[in-house]
């Protein structure tokens, strides 16, 4: 082993919390990574983050869930989860077994739905590092969105949770705001510990063979290399107008997307549905960043966060 | 359990089948655990076109050793390492996988699924093995494998039809068409009225309203029908929960009516899945 290799720090600090590495993956495009870990050593990982749980099951949406669009996809899943009761017992024993963070991302329709679950993952700050807030599925009629898109139902569900919540709390933004600073700045006055964004943008494909919406649902999120400049612009807007560290997602396929999230001013990275389309990405995009760190003589990836302009 | 894999693997020889309809053989280890009825993801090569492709396994074989030869029988050493896809041109991607030759290499991933119920019991049963268009394909590995005996039953278009000379090997073929110029006009279910085609148990793969009509048929007649249910899918792994479709009772897994096709199925009991 080379001796810059030996010198490289890749581990960053999100709200107190140490990663081993800046790389973790987009809620909703890994399960709690059982179905992964046939493929990627989830050790090697930032962290797992857990697909959205709700306090008790979720059928989510009709079918046809999924189609895919132009250097990307649309998803109208409808946080179908299987409750928290199973998701502690089946999931979060599952998580254990590996050396790698936890964050669970947590959703509701209404703010007792959140709290419900907040409360109930208070008792598991062995094994939950952090508890990420989905208020911004565009997927689900009740709850959820309509937290994420009026900066004072945001700063109250945030601080209400806040309250709470026993592991640090990252707020994940909506996309489909006027302007991604300003909930931004909500959800940090009501204290939230961390961002992440961006959740996937609302979009709609018709399949004209048939003459009929491709989703079941109309619409969907779009996600997926399309959706990337949109993503790295938000992060860039938010690390400016914000203090609290950022988790920044959207369309990241390779390290050099990676990269450009950290520059634009996110502290950690999320891998979302590229997952899909190659199971290895996020492994993939760690070495990448070591490589490139080794390269530039970049001895600690803290150097990059926010570094552009 | 057997373990999926995900390479870059290599195209032994693709041919058309018929109009649309093409046939790829890819030497891959994972022909070596699949079963009849699993699956594989078959991704594009353009990142642009994200999500993988998912194909039936329509058989598997091997390459002999001495001679260099495809073989489409069963390798008793158990050493199959080779499989055969038989898809449609449904969209860009699936154009791009027909325009592959002989030494091109392709992005696979499986074996993916769970695959037809193969026991002992199948032994004495009389199958019904009904294919409908695309359907097909996973028909003739099943054929193959089932060692009682059979009727197939395929549902084509019209009379560009494919395959059926190599079903006609494992068992009687029977023809439905939807323009009625090979064998019965109509259904496969018509097809097995007018010729009079009995069994004990149905396997099939095929389009929903067939599917549906089946689950009817058997129902009716105190069959057992295993169908191959298709879905939209996105991971194929069962972590997106992007291809569910509705069953009868709770399942374990999503603790709602919902099961994954691409992990739990694509073969379900029909009584247990909501059509």
């Amino acid at each position: 082993m080379d001796k810059v290799q030996n010198k490289q720090n890749m581990s960053v600090n999100i709200a107190g919390v140490t990663f081993k590495n800046p790389v973790m993956e987009g809620s909703g495009t890994f399960g709690s990574g059982m179905e992964y870990s046939e493929f990627v050593d989830l050790n090697r990982l930032g962290a797992v983050v857990t697909k959205g749980v709700a306090n008790v099951p979720w059928p989510g949406n009709p079918t046809p869930r999924v189609c895919e669009v132009y250097g990307g996809m649309l998803n109208a899943i409808g946080l179908q989860n299987p409750g928290i009761d199973t998701f502690i017992e089946r999931d979060l024993e599952f998580l254990k077994k590996y050396d790698t963070r936890v964050i669970v991302n947590v959703c509701g329709k209404t703010v007792e739905d959140y709290l419900d679950v907040v409360e109930r993952l208070s008792d598991e700050t062995d094994v939950v590092d952090m508890l990420e807030i989905n208020v911004s599925c565009p997927n689900v009629k009740e709850g959820a969105i309509a937290f994420g898109q009026k900066a004072d139902a945001l700063f109250n569900i945030t601080e209400q949770i806040k309250r709470k919540a026993k592991q640090p709390v990252i707020m994940k933004l909506s996309p489909n705001v006027t302007d991604i600073t300003e909930m931004a700045r909500a959800a940090e006055a009501a204290g939230a510990d961390a961002l992440s964004l961006i959740n996937t943008i609302t979009a709609m494909k018709i399949d004209i063979h048939k003459r009929t919406f491709a989703l079941a649902n109309k619409t969907g999120g779009l996600s997926g290399p399309a959706i990337k400049p949109v993503a790295v612009r938000m992060v860039y807007h938010t690390a400016q107008a914000v203090k609290i560290p950022i988790i920044g997602m959207g369309g990241i396929a390779n390290a050099e997307d990676a990269l450009e999230f950290i520059m634009a001013g996110a502290s950690a990275v999320a891998v979302g549905a590229m997952n899909f389309h190659d199971p290895y990405t996020t492994v993939k995009v760690i070495d990448g960043i070591s490589d490139y760190m080794k390269r530039y003589d970049v001895t600690d990836i803290n150097e990059l966060i926010g570094c552009v302009g | 359990m057997m373990s999926k894999i995900k390479e870059t693997a290599k195209v032994i020889s693709q041919e058309m089948l018929a109009g649309d309809i093409y046939s790829m053989w890819i030497e891959t280890d994972i022909a070596k655990d699949a079963k009849p009825g699993q699956f594989i993801s078959v991704y594009t090569k353009s990142e642009a076109r994200l999500l993988p492709r998912p194909i039936s396994i329509c058989e598997t074989g091997y390459i002999n050793k001495t001679d260099g030869c495809m073989k489409n029988d069963h390798n008793d050493a158990g050493s199959q390492n080779a499989l055969r896809i038989v898809y449609r041109i449904a969209g860009e991607g699936t154009r791009e996988f027909s325009a592959y030759k002989a030494g091109d290499s392709v992005d696979i991933l499986g074996p993916l699924g769970n695959g037809f119920p193969l026991t002992e019991e199948n032994d004495d049963s009389d199958a019904i093995l009904i294919g409908g268009g695309i359907g097909i394909p996973p028909m003739l590995e099943l054929a193959k494998a089932l060692k009682c005996n059979k009727t197939i039953v395929a549902g084509y278009r019209d009379a560009d039809m494919f395959l059926n000379k190599e079903l006609e090997k494992y068992g009687r073929l029977v023809i439905a068409t939807d323009d009625g110029s090979v064998g019965t006009k109509g259904t496969v279910i018509d097809a097995i009225r007018q010729q009079g085609v009995t069994g004990s148990v149905i396997y099939a793969c095929g389009p929903t309203p067939m599917l549906r009509g089946i689950k009817a048929y058997a129902q009716e007649n105190g069959m057992e029908a295993y169908i191959s249910v298709e879905e939209r899918m996105a991971c194929g792994v069962g972590a997106c929960l992007g291809c569910v479709c509705k069953t009868t009772e709770t399942d374990d897994h999503s603790k709602v009516k919902n099961a994954r096709v691409c992990k739990d199925g694509p073969v379900f009991k029909a009584s247990l899945i909501d059509l």
